[in-house]
């Protein structure tokens, strides 16, 4: 199963590799890893999507927590929650295929970011599937380059007061 | 006033209650040298790293206080890296600081650089670089925090050369709060119910303690449960000495060299009680048959030990001293049960298997027998001594026939298994208790992976005994290999090797050797007798194994026996 944590640690030297330490050295999953600065500068969340059986992830969980500099461990995949990846794509795009490479990004609401006389630069954001369908899509016509975020998430706000 | 690093360091180091450094200079560390020398704290100079670390790991097991280590940069850091794992897989509060080349050639290949905080990331509980001499002495109160609260064990401090030389007011923080680090050590009172009620249902309950016990001073509290309510008591390497090892409820260690009565118990039990215990691969074998009828209460201190390997009904975080304590209580208020009548046809049983499969040696005319010399130095220091051992056969014996009596009397690498051990820290145990007789129990092969601490112990004029017991093999890996590769015996044969009675006179202490059976006696009473560093060499039978044995991966109940 996939789960997805948001995990708070100490914006200090290091931490990184500790977190992605305990992983690679207990052979856990990392299927992609976000890390920046919270409002308060000495805490950085790190968003971390991970798969494993239930016995895994409750070991992933209770590691996360022993490591010295992590602040608290949320698997925000629990309950209702709100993903988003950002991808940027460079798509070959010549002749009849400009136009082509136009309406799909309109289709999955994304932007042109960069335009040469053989290339489109489209961002694009969304969770995990809808990323994956555009990459899908694009293929055929021709993808030169692919840069994408990795997934952070948010549990979604109580919508009973 | 201020303060160089190294003279903050010193003051911190006093102020953490510190009276002893096992290490080795260098380069990088000539400032805190310089300063330790005026300070009041021994040092003890050992001649490698490594032994410092276990000397430290040691120290630390004998007195209950964090042990620490002071070595310089580059090689002076690495070659701690063995001694830190062990403690880290023994979680011993052990405190090492390393040199470090100046914050300024940090990253440049200097001389005698190396990244020891990435290098022993995975081996310490935490560890730090300390870039600012402002942040020395709160480093060393987080340190020496870190290593001996929650789950004890290693904390490095790597120390650059210009930290130490920079100066800054120094003002020691008093009270330490961790906001990311906040152990629990009181146990959940509706856990306990869960634990005591299952306990009340149970008729065939095991207590399974481990290292945890002597952690946390339960030794009282686990003796006190199992008593009260009658239930026969098993325990890990690391938990040896945690329950009286003469004990009608006593069954012996468990595991792959456990006794046949401690592995059927706790295979056929209903309730297995893990007490400070983490269900290593050495203890479980094939884990599915493992206490497989069995519910099980599993109290640590630590989170990630429950659900580990076997999945547990009542897990309990908390200190085992406090659980166990609670436990207690609980127990007493069921002034209905008769535990003794309760658990009779149980108690009965276990009783059963013991007879039928007692730890056991064939004797042979003219030949030493390993047990028979760990059976004699049992008897002739009436279970008293502190033992180390080293790792392999003579950790096996030494675990089996010297019935340990009280905690903190075992020192052994039992996490990581680390040949060359025992002597270091027989070294690190004599400093904590000069009194007491201290005996490393070693095999021929791990002795030498450590001798050159002879001069250490020498120097320090400590009576340490060294029970070498020569097969010129090293025997466990050889009965592996006669067992299980068809006695091939690739790479296990140590004939060439020196003379231990030669080499124990070269460096000034005193040799005995004992070639036949009726020599073993008197060699044990001269060494005990003799005031100074005694090596005790036994010729034993070459080819002798450790019984029982349960085959890498088996189900413990299927052991090999005598």
């Amino acid at each position: 199963m996939k789960h997805t944590y948001s995990v708070l640690v100490e914006n200090k030297p290091g931490v990184l590799s500790r977190v992605a330490g305990l992983f690679s050295g207990r052979g856990f999953n990392i299927e992609s890893l976000c890390v920046a600065e919270t409002l308060d500068p000495e805490l950085s969340l790190m968003t971390l999507v991970t798969r494993g059986d239930e016995q895994i992830i409750e070991q992933i969980n209770k590691q996360l927590n022993k490591l010295i500099n992590v602040l608290k461990v949320v698997d925000v995949s629990e309950g209702d929650f709100v993903e988003r990846e950002m991808v940027l794509v460079k798509v070959k795009a010549e002749g009849n295929t400009r136009a082509e490479v136009l309406r799909m990004t309109d289709i999955f609401r994304g932007k042109i970011v960069d335009v040469s006389p053989k290339e489109y630069t489209i961002e694009l954001t969304g969770d995990e599937k809808k990323v994956r369908a555009v990459l899908e899509l694009l293929r055929p016509l021709g993808i030169k380059e692919v840069a994408r975020t990795g997934t952070i998430a948010m549990i979604r706000s109580k919508k009973t007061p | 006033m201020k303060l160089t690093g190294a003279q903050i360091l010193i003051e911190c180091l006093k102020k953490e209650g510190v009276d002893l450094i096992f290490g080795f200079p260098g380069g990088a560390v000539i400032d805190i040298y310089d300063e330790l020398m005026k300070s009041s704290i021994r040092h003890v100079l050992v001649r490698h790293e490594q032994a410092a670390v276990h000397a430290a790991d040691a120290y630390a097991r004998v007195t209950g206080k964090v042990g620490v280590v002071l070595v310089t940069s580059g090689p002076g850091a690495t070659n701690t890296v063995t001694g830190i794992a062990s403690a880290y897989g023994d979680s011993i509060p052990v405190v090492v600081m390393t040199g470090q080349v100046p914050t300024k050639l940090i990253g440049n290949d200097a001389f005698q650089e190396v990244d020891i905080v990435g290098i022993t990331r995975p081996c310490t509980k935490h560890n730090y670089l300390v870039k600012s001499v402002k942040d020395v002495a709160q480093t060393v109160k987080e340190a020496f925090h870190l290593a001996r609260s929650g789950r004890p064990g290693p904390v490095l401090m790597d120390l650059p050369k210009d930290v130490m030389v920079d100066r800054t007011e120094f003002k020691y923080p008093e009270a330490i709060k961790m906001r990311t680090y906040n152990p629990t050590y009181e146990a959940h009172v509706g856990q306990i119910e869960k634990a005591g009620k299952l306990i009340v249902q149970s008729s065939r309950p095991v207590l399974y303690a481990g290292g945890g016990i002597i952690a946390s001073n339960a030794a009282e509290e686990l003796t006190e449960l199992a008593t009260l309510a009658q239930i026969p008591t098993t325990a890990t390497l690391m938990g040896l000495g945690g329950f009286p090892g003469t004990h009608p409820l006593w069954m012996g260690m468990l595991g792959m060299h456990g006794t046949y009565c401690s592995n059927m118990a706790v295979a056929n039990c209903d309730l297995l009680i893990a007490v400070g215990a983490r269900f290593d691969d050495r203890v479980t074998g094939k884990l599915d048959a493992f206490a497989s009828h069995a519910k099980i209460i599993h109290i640590d201190i630590d989170p990630t030990s429950i659900s580990k390997n076997v999945r547990v009904d009542v897990p309990i975080v908390a200190d085992c001293k406090n659980a166990l304590g609670k436990l207690v209580t609980f127990l007493k208020r069921e002034k209905d049960i008769n535990w003794k009548e309760k658990h009779e046809e149980w108690l009965a049983q276990v009783r059963d298997w013991d007879k039928k499969h007692p730890l056991s040696y064939k004797e042979e005319k003219g030949v030493i027998k390993p047990q028979y010399v760990v059976e004699k130095l049992y008897e002739l220091t009436k279970g008293k001594a502190i033992i180390t051992t080293e790792v392999g056969q003579n950790q096996m014996w030494a675990a089996q026939f010297y019935k340990f009596a009280e905690p903190r009397s075992l020192m052994t690498s039992g996490g990581l298994g680390v040949m060359g051990y025992g002597f270091p820290a027989a070294i690190g145990a004599q400093l904590a208790a000069p009194d007491r007789i201290v005996i490393d129990i070693a095999g021929d092969g791990s002795i030498q992976m450590n001798i050159q601490e002879m001069a250490t112990a020498m120097e320090q004029r400590l009576p340490v005994k060294i029970a070498i017991l020569n097969n010129q093999y090293l025997g466990m890996v050889r009965q592996w290999q006669e067992l299980f590769y068809g006695k091939r015996y690739a790479a296990t044969s140590l004939a060439t090797a020196p003379d231990f009675v030669k080499l124990a006179e070269a460096y000034g202490a005193v040799g005995l050797r004992a070639t036949k059976p009726e020599e073993v006696v008197p060699v044990i009473k001269k060494a005990l007798k003799t005031p100074n560093l005694v090596i005790m060499e036994f010729v034993i039978a070459h080819e002798e194994k450790v019984y029982p044995m349960v085959p890498a991966g088996k189900a413990t109940t299927e052991m090999l026996l005598v």
